[in-house]
């Protein structure tokens, strides 16, 4: 083997192709979209494609006493009505983490909105008719729908024959999970303590609200199995969950992602998947199911509601002693994915903050309220929102500067977490803290200043004409968060990608096919941005996501660019050897630098690193099968927490944001305008610097409407959802937005992918807590539950 | 029941349409123009916005029979050759995610512009006005606004 005649240059791979990382490239599916063309699952259509529709329980507890679906069956038009007594299969039963959810009801519902029957017909509304016709006879039982009522003495007992993992460690059988984080000795750093802060907060039911309805086509086929387009998040955890309900082999399922319009974690726990499935293979054709906005507030879990207690002790000199927290999670009728959300829950119950001394623990609930599961944020959100008041509070105690306080007790490289995982990669705490800050603040009270011409649209309440600036106050609030990225607690965490290298019409060609959920985040951007850094090839397709590929894992936990990113450029670097090994055996001996120089490639060609040419990959390839190389991709593993400790190297990455809120309020009518919503993040490195700050601003603006205007109301006394709709429940308009400053930060993480650091969630974290902040300096109330109501500003 | 009207210039017809059936339904299972977008069909979310005789509405709102003879222009009508201005920005701007709500903002933006003739703009109070009817759960509105103000701006650009 000869010695490498000359030093390499330095000049990588990743300096290359126009398109490549680092660029803000345009979405490849942008086109389709703003020409009405893109197909969401809702948009589908079959050549005899009937429409199925649900039954669901008016009632959060009841017993199904009687089901009758004769007159739903005579209905002309019906094909089919479905219930529990026809699913196919030994297996009923489904769900994420646990498989604690009947496909339809077994004889007894256990929150408002539970699936009981199917129809399939030949028009929606036919088999709404039907639907209406099928007699249920119920009998109510009481329902619980808090913690005490979940524990109190013979409170009825909501799954009695627990099997799962959590089962064996929970103190009462409606606890799902416990989770405790036990670290230092608490009591004892309590007494260093010069003041002590107590707080009790509470969290409201948030929706995901994405605007895409739960919808999708089934379509039988001749082996016996279905084909099946559908709006998800992870296409194989779906397959895992339908097959057995189908009584059908994963490979009879095959599953292609349909255009979906949005998620935010809404997507991952299946919704009409199933329910399709069933009645296309009853029925024999094709069925649509779409859902309307109503439907889909009973069709996916939500953001678990909280009630939270901390207790933090200070110094005299501003340094938190110790903290001791309680978060109790309503995680609602059926599992889903609420042991995570305690684990997230608890693992980061103290924030971005340096505390030795902790006693933590978090508990998610069975009731009868709304299943709640995955949304952005995922358990980190609603303590967040707790330990920033307190944050708050313990600064006012010593009096510092909210952000000063902050910065004074921050994280940072080197620092433990409460779990004792070292914190291993740049932590900029208090420097994204500092940006906010230093940041100018919006013009003061426009409506004096603007000459007596105040543009009522800038003011609390808007076009609605309600003030001019008459009780209207200003006020300024700091938050800031931290979030994991990608699966935590020992998860087997991977993505797969098949790169395919081929000439189509004498030019290089790239195929990169996985099965991530494009959900609107810009997967698929980025995936093809990685392909041309690393394989030097302009020309990249992203083939649609589906079942013939391994799994690419969860669309969630801010983890695609990462997971999948890394699956990509991993299958790429492997093709990229492919392809150099070619070209050498079949041109090494006309150029000396084959076997020398660090090789490149770049517009696709192969060159060296000095920038000399040595083939077109058009000749490299001619001739010859494309290079096609399918690989998983895997981050470091993680481990479980102790069950009573809590402590364990359980998560993989960390992602950082900071916010500043500036607010208006009414005081007289409570009402409160967001006048401006800075963030600072960091993302370790911007794949896509476009994409980066349209997520850090929609994350943002998630968190802004459950600051003060997004929660599921659930009637306490019935567990009945109050306020299914786009009417009752609301969500930012572009009038409720306010502009929204992004100060992006790029500190690598070494373990990660190009360095990169998911970003989808961090800034739905501080938002919230950054409002309520601001809305308490304007007001000095005290404001303990988000979202915030009229109400608690009025006192009416 | 059989309804006519134009859609995007051409005369369209269905038939055996049930009364309850709305504009909505009728564009997106029985013409083939699934552009219009299902989010809420209560008229909350603006995402099924259509132009109707010129005006905007949401088309989940309209019973099919009340378009009857009448013009309506969809998602699918704005680009005659080519992307029109507003949905190139929209693309180069960033203010297309999952895409669902984007189809009622480009009619709702289309209109908002034809308020505001070049030269003249609409401010940004004005863009926040005239989209407050458009719910967008992705992108926190900023990039709406930045799409909007250039394709305002690209107006002038070849005149």
């Amino acid at each position: 083997m000869s010695e490498v005649a000359r030093l390499p240059t330095g000049r990588g791979q990743a300096a290359g192709t126009a398109g490549g990382i680092g660029e803000s490239t345009l979405r490849p599916d942008g086109t389709l979209k703003v020409t009405g063309e893109f197909a969401y699952s809702s948009d589908l259509w079959h050549e005899d494609m009937i429409w199925g529709h649900t039954l669901r329980s008016p009632h959060a507890h009841a017993e199904i006493v009687s089901l009758d679906t004769a007159a739903a069956l005579a209905q002309p038009g019906v094909y089919a009505v479905l219930t529990y007594d026809d699913l196919p299969a030994e297996q009923k039963n489904y769900g994420l983490e646990i498989a604690d959810t009947p496909a339809l009801a077994a004889g007894r519902v256990r929150h408002h909105g539970e699936p009981v029957a199917l129809v399939a017909a030949d028009h929606p509304e036919t088999a709404r008719r039907a639907a209406a016709k099928i007699r249920v006879r119920w009998r109510e039982l009481p329902p619980v729908t808090d913690e005490e009522s979940a524990l109190a003495p013979g409170a009825p007992v909501l799954h009695p024959d627990r099997t799962d993992g959590h089962a064996r460690h929970v103190p009462h059988p409606n606890i799902v999970h416990r989770q405790p984080v036990v670290r230092g000795d608490a009591a004892a750093a309590a007494r260093r303590a010069a003041h002590v802060v107590t707080g009790e907060y509470e969290f409201g039911m948030q929706d995901q609200a994405f605007l895409g309805p739960e919808s999708g086509l089934a379509v039988p086929a001749e082996d016996g199995g279905v084909d099946l387009y559908v709006a998800t998040q992870w296409l194989h955890a779906d397959r895992r969950q339908i097959a057995p309900v189908l009584g059908l082999p994963e490979d009879k399922v095959r599953m292609t992602l349909a255009g979906v319009g949005g998620a935010f974690g809404g997507r991952e726990d299946l919704s009409m998947q199933i329910h399709a499935c069933l009645l296309a293979l009853r029925t024999g054709r094709p069925v649509k199911m779409v859902y309307d906005r109503f439907e889909s507030f009973f069709g996916h879990v939500h953001r678990h509601p909280a009630r939270i207690r901390y207790e933090h002790g200070v110094t005299a000199d501003g340094k938190i002693t110790h903290a001791r927290c309680r978060i109790v999670l309503d995680g609602g009728a059926y599992a889903s994915s609420t042991p995570a959300v305690v684990g997230n829950a608890a693992s980061l119950s103290i924030g971005p903050y340096v505390v030795e001394d902790v006693e933590i623990e978090a508990v998610g609930l069975y009731t009868n309220n709304p299943p709640c599961g995955a949304m952005r944020g995922f358990g980190a959100v609603q303590a967040c929102f707790a330990y920033e008041a307190q944050m708050d509070r313990l600064a006012a105690a010593v009096g510092l500067d909210p952000v000063e306080f902050r910065q004074l007790n921050a994280m940072s490289e080197g620092s433990r977490l409460p779990t004792g995982q070292q914190v291993d990669s740049p932590a900029p705490v208090a420097e994204i803290l500092r940006r906010v800050k230093a940041r100018p603040l919006p013009p003061e009270r426009q409506w004096e200043t603007a000459g007596g011409a105040a543009d009522i649209r800038a003011l609390p309440g808007g076009l609605s004409n309600t003030t001019h600036g008459e009780g209207v106050v200003r006020g300024v609030g700091y938050a800031v968060g931290i979030k994991n990225v990608g699966f935590s607690e020992g998860f087997d965490d991977f993505s797969t990608a098949r790169v395919r290298l081929a000439v189509s019409g004498g030019e290089p060609v790239v195929t990169v096919h996985t099965a991530a959920a494009e959900v609107g985040q810009g997967g698929v951007t980025v995936q093809a941005q990685i392909a041309r850094t690393e394989l030097g090839v302009a020309q990249v397709v992203v083939a649609p996501a589906d079942t013939r590929v391994g799994s690419a894992g969860s669309t969630s936990a801010s983890r695609q660019t990462y997971m999948t990113g890394g699956a990509v450029r991993n299958a790429c670097r492997a093709v990229r050897e492919q392809v150099l090994a070619l070209g050498r055996r079949r041109f090494g001996t006309y150029h000396p630098a084959w076997a020398t120089a660090e090789l490149l490639l770049a517009g696709g060609k192969v060159v060296t690193d000095g920038g000399e040419v040595l083939a077109d990959l058009a000749d490299v390839l001619d001739g010859e099968q494309p290079v096609d190389v399918e690989l998983p991709f895997r981050h470091r593993p993680t481990e479980p927490f102790g069950i009573e400790s809590g402590q364990g190297f359980g998560h993989v990455q960390y992602s950082f944001a900071a916010h500043r809120a500036v607010v208006e309020v009414d005081t007289e009518l409570g009402l409160v305008k967001v006048v401006e919503l800075a963030c600072a993040q960091d993302v370790g490195r911007a794949l896509n610097p476009l994409s980066v700050v349209g997520q850090i601003q929609g994350g943002t603006t998630q968190g802004l409407g459950v600051a003060v205007m997004e929660e599921i109301a659930v009637d306490p006394a019935t567990g009945r959802v109050r306020n299914p709709s786009f009417t009752d429940y609301l969500i930012p308009t572009i009038l409720d937005t306010p502009p929204i400053p992004v100060d992006v930060l790029e500190l690598a993480d070494p373990h990660a992918p190009y360095g990169l650091r998911g970003v989808g969630e961090a800034s739905t974290l501080s938002a919230t807590p950054a409002v309520l902040a601001a809305i308490r300096q304007a007001t000095g109330l005290a404001l303990t539950k988000a979202p915030v109501r009229p109400e608690h500003l009025t006192g009416t | 029941m059989r309804v006519t009207f134009t859609v995007n210039g051409r005369e369209q017809q269905a038939d055996d349409v049930w009364e309850g059936e709305s504009l909505l339904y009728v564009l997106r299972e029985r013409m083939g123009l699934p552009g219009s977008k299902n989010a809420c069909e209560q008229g909350e979310c603006g995402s099924c916005t259509v132009r109707l005789d010129g005006v905007p509405v949401c088309a989940c709102l309209v019973a099919a029979g009340q378009a009857e003879g009448r013009e309506v222009v969809t998602v699918e009508g704005l680009g005659q050759e080519g992307l029109s201005a507003v949905q190139q920005a929209f693309v180069d701007a960033g203010a297309v995610q999952c895409g669902f709500c984007t189809p009622g903002l480009l009619v709702a933006a289309d209109d908002l512009l034809e308020r505001f003739p070049w030269p003249t703009a609409p401010s940004d109070d004005d863009i926040r006005e005239g989209l407050s009817g458009n719910l967008c759960r992705c992108t926190g509105y900023e990039k709406i606004l930045d799409a909007v103000r250039l394709a305002a701006a690209r107006r002038g650009e070849g005149a």
